[in-house]
Formats: structure tokens, sequence, C-alpha cells
């Protein structure tokens, strides 16, 4: 489904719930519409269910905008079923430094699932998360489902201050923050790797899959976490 | 003294042209902002008031892109290091070349020492100033602009000490050029602002739409690049928020209070409050412009109309011509 969005996007709809196979459905799309090379795109938005399209609207009409990708759509591969290789998205696997330290909630988090860190550690390790959407932040990637054991809600009052790097968990959701900033999610941990840059721009993108591995503290430091 | 940012080793060539002596209350380089990087997570940035920022580039012929200062409220003053001509064009206020006044939505010449002065804006909220040949500060991602919530190296308000190049020295031809009335009338309208209903325009209550259009909001004192809170007879019952999705500068959020959000050039690139509909971008710029306490009211368009606004904005833009004193421009 298209639907137009104010004078300069049209937002394409996948689906109505968060489903872990829309990420690849959407990010082949968005390669399909970039090989177009459209003189008149100016962004394109994945995110968990929908991917908005903006144009430039003195180039195009909102018509013209959507005949062009109507094909596109109409012939998007099967979207039930197992996905194909291209929408698989690639593996990417980060480090993670799990203790008191670098995951200053993960005592509460403890007491409020009725498990020990280490099982929360070994509950967040052991999935592969999918990067529903980039968004909040530059480089800030929304990854789901975290298992529901696991699942804590934000904190009521969010913190002013979340260290750069921090592994955080909300409801079904976990994150990594690419830079300080003020946040709300609960942090059992923290992530060496940089998730954003000004050359490579983000890590992750919508349709990849993520997975955390759990490192000690001299690994962390080795490759450059900061404590 | 202090260079804004890194600029780079062909630019370093390009000897400054204005000296920053004072920004005011806030003052940030920006262009139309930047393209293909949302899906980062980077905002889209850019000046607010798109018609007053593309006029005061016009009357330097410079390109409908370069960088301006987008000054809010006034206060901002510069010294000319180099000869360079600017113009200033926004919300009104008093202008002066080492005190004596001058015009604005003119070109302006200025010679090494002339100190360049904007006093407090009075009516409305965002002034630009433009350089010929556009401000050549430092890029990011292919653009001028500054997001200031992005915290990016060296991507920051001015300060009073930086240093901003101007990409020619080459005066203009002829007699300075004064922009005709269609660039800034459209300032001194009363705010009613076109909003193109969105798809989840039906899971609001009609009563509250009705409401949308028919009571007065105020813009709130929390304003700012990102966007403008809007006080007023809130939306009584308005639908639970969505799954988050791509959302664009001009988008009204009705976050659980009923108080609609409208979203500016450093909105987030995703967002999960429900939202009645979009902005007309024209009129995005006419709420940027207003100050806080000032009251909007809005009025439902469709997408084709506001399209076709802004093409004959854009139209208009480039088909007007200086004539050799400057002072009848026309409209080929």
């Amino acid at each position: 489904m298209i639907q137009a969005v104010g004078e300069d996007a049209l937002l394409i709809s996948f689906g109505d719930a968060i489903d872990s196979a829309l990420p690849g459905q959407i990010a082949a799309l968005c390669q399909r519409i970039e090989a177009l090379e459209l003189p008149w795109l100016v962004d394109l938005v994945p995110s968990y269910t929908t991917l908005l399209v903006i144009y430039d609207p003195v180039a195009v009409n909102v018509f013209e905008a959507r005949a062009r990708l109507r094909p596109l759509i109409d012939s998007q591969p099967e979207t039930i079923g197992p996905a194909t290789n291209a929408q698989q998205g690639r593996l990417i696997e980060l480090p993670v430094y799990y203790s008191q330290e670098t995951g200053p909630d993960l005592a509460w988090m403890a007491e409020h699932t009725g498990l020990s860190s280490q099982q929360i550690i070994e509950r967040h390790t052991a999935e592969t998360y999918q990067v529903y959407a980039i968004g909040f932040a530059p480089g800030f990637g929304f990854m789901g489902q975290v298992d529901p054991s696991i699942a804590c809600p934000r904190k009521d009052t969010p913190r002013t201050q979340v260290p750069a790097g921090s592994v955080g968990i909300a409801n079904r959701q976990t994150a990594v923050y690419p830079k300080a900033s003020p946040g709300g999610w609960q942090l059992i941990g923290r992530c060496p790797t940089q998730l954003f840059d000004e050359v490579n721009l983000s890590l992750l993108r919508v349709g990849d899959k993520v997975r955390f591995v759990a490192i000690g503290k001299d690994e962390f430091l080795a490759q450059g976490g900061q404590l | 003294m202090k260079e804004l940012g890194a600029i780079s080793s062909e630019l370093r060539a390009i000897s400054p042209t204005l000296r920053v002596l004072s920004p005011g209350i806030k003052a940030t380089v920006q262009d139309q902002g930047r393209q293909g990087i949302r899906h980062h997570g980077l905002a889209r940035g850019g000046v607010l008031d798109l018609r007053s920022a593309a006029w005061a580039n016009k009357l330097l012929d410079n390109e409908r892109n370069a960088a301006c200062v987008e000054i809010v409220l006034g206060g901002f003053q510069a010294e000319a290091l180099s000869a360079c001509e600017v113009s200033v064009t926004g919300a009104r206020a008093d202008v002066t070349v080492n005190g004596k006044p001058v015009g604005m939505w003119q070109s302006l010449q200025l010679a090494p020492g002339d100190k360049l002065a904007i006093g407090h804006s009075r009516n409305h909220r965002l002034i630009y100033l433009a350089v010929r040949g556009g401000f050549k500060t430092r890029e990011w991602f292919g653009s001028h602009s500054v997001v200031e919530r992005e915290a990016l190296e060296g991507a920051g308000p001015l300060q009073a000490g930086d240093l901003l190049p101007a990409g020619s020295h080459e005066p203009i031809q002829g007699a300075p050029r004064i922009a005709p009335p269609q660039a800034w009338q459209w300032l001194e309208q009363s705010p009613v602002l076109g909003l193109i209903p969105g798809y989840q325009h039906h899971q609001f209550r009609s009563a509250d739409l009705r409401r949308l259009v028919t009571s007065q909001y105020q813009v709130s004192d929390d304003s700012d690049r990102m966007g403008y809170r809007l006080a007023g007879s809130p939306m009584a019952d308005p639908p639970p928020g969505i799954v988050s999705e791509g959302i664009i500068p001009g988008a009204v959020q009705i976050p659980g209070d009923g108080q609609p959000i409208a979203l500016l050039a450093d909105c987030q690139t995703i967002g999960g409050y429900p939202k009645p509909g979009v902005i007309a971008s024209l009129d995005c710029g006419l709420l940027a412009q207003q100050l806080p306490g000032s009251e909007i009211t809005f009025e439902w368009t469709d997408t084709l109309t506001a399209q076709n606004r802004r093409r004959l904005f854009e139209r208009q833009y480039q088909q007007t011509v200086w004539s050799e004193n400057g002072r009848s421009p026309h409209w080929r």
C-alpha cells in the first residue's frame, strides 16, 4: 500500500505489526529503488513495517512519483514464506563487556526478572536480532526481539547522560547508544565498536542481523572500549 | 580567533570574508539541508524559512542552495575582512553598516573593516544573512547545514570570533538589487497553515479534527529547530501511538496530552506519535517565523495544492530577472 505523506513523501506499508520477516523485504525494496537512480529521489527511511520515500516535489508530483514506484512494489518477491538470500542482510557481531561497571541496571533487572545477571547475559547473547529501524540518534539501531524473560520497561526517569557504547534493553528491543546522550533504556553492558562515524555513517542498516558476543574487560579495553 | 570547523585545503585558499563579532541568541549556517542520509538516523537540517533564505541568495545571484547564516531573533554583528556583498532578509529588524541604517531585502556592499549590525527582530523570529558566492564553511554529508542536536565534531552555532569565508569576491553587475514585494509580503500575512491530511487522519475523532482547524494555537516557548510545540484546545481523544515510521519536517504529531507538535528541519527521522497531517512546505517557513506566544491556525489543504504552491514559488523565483537599475525586477 502506498500513501501520500505531505507534499514530498510516500509511505509504503508492508504490514501492521512488527514482524521479523519485514526488514529484509523493506531493505530489498530500498535496494531496488536505489538501483533506479531516480533523479528526484531525496531520501529513503525504512522502519519496522514501512518505507518512507522522500522525493523532490518540484521535480515530480505525487502521481508521477507513485506511478514510478508502483511496479516495483507489485513485483516484490513473495511476501510470505522464508526470506531469499538477497533479503537475509548481513550478520554483524557486536562484542559487549557485560558487567556491573558497564551495565548499571543489571542488578535491578535481575531483581525485576528473577534471573541472575549471568542468565540475563546468556539470554541476551543467545538471540540473533533483526535491525528494525535506525533513528533517535545517528547510527542508533532498534533491534529485536529480546527474549520475553529479560524484557524490561524503560526507566521511569531517563538518565541525562548514557555513556557511548552502552547496550540497553527497552521492552523487547535492544540497542547500542552510538554516542553519549540522554536515554531511558536499561543498561546491561558496553560495546567497544564504533556504531557511527562521519565517514562510514551508520554501521547498522535496516535488514541486518546482529549477535552480541560477551567479552571480558581486557578485550573490551584492547578494542578501544572506554570505562 | 578560530576557524569554523576544519575548512578543507582547497577552501583555505579563500580568505575569510566576515568575522563574527556577536552571534546574538543563536545563529547557525544552513543551506537547503542534506540528502540521502536519513536512513542513518541523520536529520535533514536546512533553513527553516526557505523563501527568505532563497531570496537572500537571489539578491546576490547565488545558487539556490548556497549556505546562509540563520539568525534567531537578531542581535548578530560581523565585521567585513575583505570587500564583499551581502543581503539580509527574513524577520524585520534594524540593520546598520557602521551605524548607518541600511535596508533589508536588498544587496549591500561592504568594504574591509565595515561593521554590519542586525538588531533584534520585532514581529518574527528568523533573519537570513547571505554573502555573494555563499558561505563556504565546513560541509557534513554534502551540506553546510549545522544540526546542533547531533553534536557532530565542530558542528555548532556560530560564536564570536568565527571566520566565515565567502565563495566569491566578484561584485554583482549593475546597481544594488531590491527584492520585489512578493519576496516578503507573505510574511506579513496572518499565519494560517495549510495542513495536508495524512493517512492516519481517519483514526482521529471527527470532533478532534474539527478542533484542530477551528481553534487557535499558541507557539510555545518550547520551540526550536526540531519542532514547535503548540498550545491550544487539546484533542480530547487522540489515537494511540503507532509502530515508529519515517517522519518528515512539517509533520504534526499528537502526543498523549493532545497538544500538537509541528516538526521542523532538525526533527528525528522516525517517530511513533499519531499524525493528523503534514504542514505544506511554504507554511512551515511561516510557522517557523512565529515568535513564542504568537497564534496560528490550521486549514485543510491537499497534496497537489501544496505542490502547486511550492512550484509556483520556485517558478517565480527562478524567473525573476533583475533590470539594470536593480529596482524593478520583473517576472518573465
